[in-house]
C-alpha cells in the first residue's frame, strides 16, 4: 500500500514539474523543474521495478552503513569539485582574463564564487557532516538508524539540493545574501530534507541502547536544530511568481543585515564548528584509541560554545549603520568565545597525552591534530579580528578571506580528511588503507598549501588595509584604489598556488581511498569483533 | 539528590536536550534582532529616500544576479579615509528599501554606496565592456554581453510583479506608480518621454548606453547612477544618540 | 526610547548577574563529585558496539547504569 502511495506521489511530481517547466518564466526555474522531473522520474522507475519483489527485511543487528558509504564518496567528490572551483576563481583574481569572453554571462567571478563557497561548505562539509553524524549516532547509540529508508532520502535529497543550488548560481538565480544564495524553491526543498535529517538523528538517539547520550551527539544535535532555525528565518521570502525562480526576501536594510550575519556567523558557528566538533569528539578518541581527555570539559565546551556563538554575528557589521549597542554586544561575545573554543582545542589535543608518539607513526592522527591546531589558531584570530579597532583595518580586506580559509582548509578540511581515512577501511571492511605514504603526501601538500594561502592573505589584507587609510602630511589620500589592486597581484598568485597544492592533496586522497576499496585485503571476520585501528 | 536526579534527565533525555539547546541558541538572536524592529533610533528619519523606479529595480536585479556584492560593498564607514575616498558615511535609512541589504563584506573593488554621478554614462559603458580599457589595474570581469541583452515587455512585467511584492512588504508604491510601472520602465531611457521623476523624485532619465534599444546595460547604469544620490547631505543633521 | 532605557539598565545589572550565576552553576554541576563514574563510562562508550548494535533486551548491557525509561 505504502509503495503505491509513493508511486502516486512521485508520478504526480513528474507531471507537475513537467507542466511547471513548460510554463517557466525564467531559465533557472526551467532547469530546476527539469532536474526535479528527471530525479523523480528516475526514482519512480527504480521503485516500479521493485514493486512486488520481496523486500529483504532490514537486519536490526546490523548498522545501516549504505547511506554513509555514499556520503563518504559524495564528500570526497564534492570536495574536489569545490576546491577546483576555488583554485579557478583564485586565479581569476590574479589574471582577470580567466573570466573567459565566451562564458561571460555564466562563469564570471561573481557567479563562480557562490558556487565555490556553497560547494565547499554545503556540499563537501554538509555531506561530511551527514555521513559522520549517521555513523557516530549509530555507534554511540548501539542502535540501527531510525526510519528505515529515510536516511537514503536524506542523502539523495541533499544531493538534489546541491545540484539545484549549483545550477542556480551558474544561471544567475540568487537571493543576493552571501552563503544563503539559493532561491525559494531550493530553500524549501532543503528544509524538507533537513527535517528528515533531524528525525533520523533524533529517532536513533531515542531508541538507543546506551544509557547516556555521547557528547559528540550533543554537538551534532545543536548543529542540526540551529541550522534549521537560521535557515528558516534568514530565508523568509515571498516568491514573485510560483512559475519563476525569483523571490523577494522579507527583511530589508539594517534588519536584513543583522539577520544575515546572525545567520552567516552561525553557519560558521554551528555548521562549520559545532558539527565538526562532533566529529572531533568521536574520531580523535577513536583513532588515538583512548577516551577524550576530559569529558567534563567537553560538556562545558558544549554549553558555553552554543550559548556564546549565537551572539557573535554583529562583528561582521562593525562601524556600519547597525546601532552601536548591537555592535558592542557582538564584539563582547566574540571575545568571550575565545575561551570555550580553546577549551575544546585543549580537550582535543590532550586526548593524545600519553600517546604523543602516534603523531610520528600515524599520519591520520597527525592530520586530525593539525586540524585541531588550526581550529585553535582560527578561534584566536577570530576574536582578535572582532575587536573594533582591529576590525576597522581588517574589514573588507583579504585578511578576512585568509582567516576563513585557515579555518575552513585547516580545521574543516583536515578533520574531514582524517575522518575519511578512518571511515573508508571501516565501511568497506578493509584491513587498512592502501598507502600511508600517500596520506603523508596529502598531509604535507595540504599543510603547505594552507600556510601559503593564509600567509599571502595576511600580507595582502594588512597591506591593503594600511594603503587605503594612508594619508600624506596635507591630509590627502596617498593611494588610489587601483594602486592597492595592483599591489596585491604577487600575493594573489601565491594564494592560487597554495590552493593548487591543497587540491592536489585531495586528489591524492581520492586515489588512495579508491585503491583502498578496490585493492586491499578484506578484513578477516575473526578480527572484526575487536577494534581494528585503521592503519 | 533531588536536583541531581533532575539533571540526569537532561543528559539522558534526547528531547529535553534538544529543547534546552534550542532555547540556549535562541536567546542571542532574540536580544539582538527583535529590538531592531521597534527601537526608534535604529533607522533615522531622512529626507529624500524613495522606493526604486522600475528600471532601477531591473538594474538592481542584474547587480544581484551577477554577484556584484561579492566584490563591492555599499557601506561607507565613518572613518576619515573612507569618507575622504567615498563620501559621507552611509545611513541606515539609505538601505531601507533594499531586500536584501547590499552592504557587502569585501572590497575587492571599491565601495559603490555613492557611485551615482561620479562618472559619466560613457565611462560606465566603456568600463563594463572592458574594465581594463579605463582602469588598467582593474581585475573586474567584463560584462559586455549586457549591451546585447534587449529588455522586453516581459521584463517590464516581471519588474511590476516585483513591485507588487515590495508593496505588500510596505514600500510606498502608490496606485499611480503601479499603473505606470511598465511605461516608466521604458520611459526612463527616453529623454523626451513621460517624466519618470514626477513619480520618483530625483530619477535620472536619459539614454544611458547610447544604443537605440533598451538593454540590460541601460538598467545597470541607471541603477549605478542613482546609488547614494537620494539623500541631500547639505541639509542632513545626524542624530547623536545612535 | 523609554523601553530601551529600562531594558538596558536591567540587562546591565540583574540579568548580567543572573547569567553569571547560571554559568557558574552549570560548571559546579558538571564538576560535582558524583559525576565521575557517569562521565568515565560515557567517555568510553565509543569503544563498545563498533561493529553491530547491541542485541535484544535479554542481552547484557554494556553500561554500568540503569537504563532510563525513555530509551526503550
Amino acid at each position: 500500500m505504502w509503495d503505491y502511495i509513493k508511486l502516486a506521489v512521485l508520478g504526480l511530481v513528474v507531471v507537475v514539474a513537467a507542466i511547471a517547466a513548460s510554463m517557466a518564466r525564467d531559465l533557472p526555474y526551467l532547469v530546476h523543474m527539469l532536474v526535479i522531473m528527471l530525479a523523480s522520474a528516475v526514482t519512480l522507475i527504480w521503485l516500479i521495478r521493485r514493486v512486488g519483489e520481496p523486500v529483504p527485511a532490514a537486519n536490526p543487528n546490523e548498522y545501516m552503513d549504505g547511506p554513509i558509504r555514499f556520503g563518504v564518496i559524495a564528500t570526497a567528490l564534492w570536495g574536489v569539485v569545490g576546491f577546483l572551483v576555488g583554485v579557478i576563481i583564485a586565479f581569476q583574481l590574479a589574471w582577470p582574463n580567466l573570466n573567459f569572453e565566451w562564458a561571460q554571462g555564466y562563469l564570471n567571478f561573481g557567479r563562480l564564487r557562490p558556487l565555490h563557497t556553497s560547494a565547499v561548505i554545503f556540499a563537501f562539509g554538509g555531506n561530511a557532516l551527514i555521513a559522520s553524524a549517521f555513523y557516530v549516532v549509530q555507534r554511540t547509540s548501539a542502535a540501527r538508524l531510525w526510519g528505515g529508508g529515510l536516511a537514503w532520502f536524506v542523502f539523495w535529497g541533499y544531493q538534489l539540493f546541491i545540484v539545484m543550488a549549483a545550477t542556480g548560481y551558474v544561471l544567475g538565480s540568487t537571493q543576493g545574501n552571501e552563503y544563503a544564495e539559493p532561491e525559494w524553491l531550493t530553500d524549501l526543498w532543503l528544509t524538507i530534507v533537513w527535517v528528515a535529517f533531524l528525525l533520523v538523528f533524533m529517532g536513533t538517539i531515542i531508541k538507543r541502547r546506551e544509557p547516556h547520550i555521547y557528547v559528540a551527539n550533543w554537538f551534532y544535535m545543536a548543529f542540526i536544530v540551529t541550522v534549521a532555525m537560521l535557515h528558516l528565518i534568514n530565508n523568509l521570502a515571498i516568491p514573485v511568481s510560483l512559475l519563476g525562480s525569483k523571490s523577494v526576501p522579507v527583511w530589508s536594510g539594517v534588519q536584513s543585515a543583522m539577520i544575515q550575519w546572525w545567520y552567516g556567523h552561525n553557519a560558521v558557528g554551528f555548521f562549520l564548528t559545532a558539527g565538526f566538533l562532533g566529529m572531533m569528539y568521536y574520531f580523535i578518541p577513536k583513532q588515538a584509541e583512548r577516551p577524550v581527555y576530559s569529558y567534563k570539559l567537553s560538556i562545558m565546551h558544549f554549553w558555553a560554545l552554543i550559548f556564546l556563538y549565537i551572539w557573535a554575528g554583529p562583528h561582521h557589521l562593525h562601524y556600519t549603520a547597525l546601532p552601536d549597542w548591537a555592535q558592542t554586544l557582538g564584539m563582547t561575545f566574540s571575545i568571550m568565545l575565545w575561551m570555550p573554543s580553546w577549551g575544546g582545542m585543549i580537550n582535543g589535543l590532550m586526548t593524545l597525552s600519553g600517546a604523543w608518539d602516534k603523531l610520528r607513526t600515524d599520519p591520520i592522527i597527525r592530520m586530525m591534530v593539525v586540524a585541531v591546531g588550526f581550529y585553535g589558531m582560527a578561534t584566536f584570530e577570530g576574536p582578535m579580528m572582532s575587536i573594533k579597532a582591529v576590525n576597522s583595518l581588517s574589514h573588507y580586506t583579504d585578511w578576512t578571506i585568509g582567516h576563513v580559509h585557515s579555518g575552513a582548509l585547516g580545521w574543516n578540511g583536515m578533520i574531514t580528511f582524517g575522518m575519511l581515512y578512518y571511515l573508508v577501511p571501516k565501511l568497506w571492511q578493509r584491513q587498512g588503507l592502501y598507502s600511508l605514504r600517500l596520506v603523508s603526501w596529502h598531509f604535507w601538500l595540504a599543510t603547505i598549501g594552507i600556510v601559503l594561502y593564509a600567509a599571502s592573505m595576511w600580507v595582502t589584507g594588512i597591506m591593503e588595509g594600511l594603503m587605503w587609510r594612508e594619508v600624506d602630511a596635507q591630509g590627502f589620500l596617498v593611494n588610489s584604489f587601483a594602486d592597492t589592486v595592483a599591489a596585491k597581484f604577487p600575493m594573489y598568485v601565491v594564494r592560487g598556488l597554495g590552493g593548487t597544492l591543497f587540491l592536489l592533496g585531495a586528489i591524492i586522497m581520492c586515489y588512495n581511498l579508491w585503491k583502498t576499496v578496490t585493492s586491499t585485503a578484506e578484513r578477516s571476520p575473526a578480527r572484526a569483533g575487536s577494534a581494528v585501528p585503521a592503519e | 539528590m533531588g536536583i541531581l536526579d533532575h539533571h540526569k534527565k537532561i543528559e539522558t533525555h534526547a528531547t529535553l536536550l534538544l529543547v534546552l539547546s534550542f532555547l540556549v541558541v535562541t536567546i542571542g538572536g532574540i536580544v539582538q534582532i527583535v529590538p531592531l524592529f521597534y527601537l526608534d533610533n535604529t533607522i533615522e528619519k531622512v529626507e529624500g529616500m524613495r522606493p526604486y523606479s522600475p528600471l532601477e529595480i531591473k538594474g538592481r536585479e542584474i547587480y544581484l544576479r551577477e554577484g556584484c556584492y561579492v566584490c563591492h560593498s555599499q557601506m561607507i564607514r565613518p572613518m576619515r579615509d573612507e569618507v575622504e575616498r567615498y563620501g559621507h558615511y552611509s545611513l541606515a535609512a539609505e538601505s531601507m528599501y533594499d531586500h536584501p541589504f547590499q552592504w557587502g563584506s569585501k572590497r575587492t573593488g571599491p565601495d559603490l554606496a555613492r557611485l551615482g554621478g561620479r562618472y559619466s554614462d560613457d565611462w560606465h559603458v566603456q568600463h563594463m565592456m572592458d574594465p581594463r580599457a579605463v582602469v588598467p589595474e582593474s581585475i573586474m570581469p567584463s560584462y559586455g554581453f549586457m549591451m546585447d541583452r534587449v529588455l522586453t515587455r516581459t521584463d517590464a512585467e516581471h519588474v511590476r510583479d516585483i513591485m507588487r511584492v515590495y508593496r505588500t512588504l510596505g514600500h510606498p508604491y502608490t496606485d499611480e506608480m503601479m499603473e505606470n510601472a511598465i511605461t516608466d520602465f521604458f520611459a526612463q531611457v527616453d529623454e523626451f518621454g513621460d517624466p519618470v521623476a514626477d513619480r520618483y523624485p530625483g530619477a535620472q532619465q536619459r539614454n544611458f548606453d547610447g544604443q537605440p534599444q533598451l538593454t540590460e546595460m541601460d538598467a545597470i547604469i541607471a541603477y549605478m547612477q542613482m546609488l547614494g544620490t537620494l539623500v541631500d547631505f547639505e541639509t542632513f543633521v545626524p542624530v547623536a544618540n545612535r | 526610547m523609554e523601553t530601551y532605557t529600562w531594558l538596558r539598565a536591567f540587562a546591565d545589572s540583574w540579568h548580567l548577574l543572573f547569567m553569571f550565576c547560571f554559568f557558574i552553576g552549570v560548571f559546579v554541576f558538571i564538576l560535582r563529585p558524583g559525576a565521575n563514574k557517569v562521565h568515565d563510562d560515557t567517555a568510553n562508550m565509543i569503544f563498545r558496539n563498533d561493529d553491530k548494535p547491541q542485541g535484544d533486551e535479554s542481552a547484557p548491557r554494556a553500561g554500568r547504569h540503569q537504563e532510563p525509561k525513555e530509551a526503550r
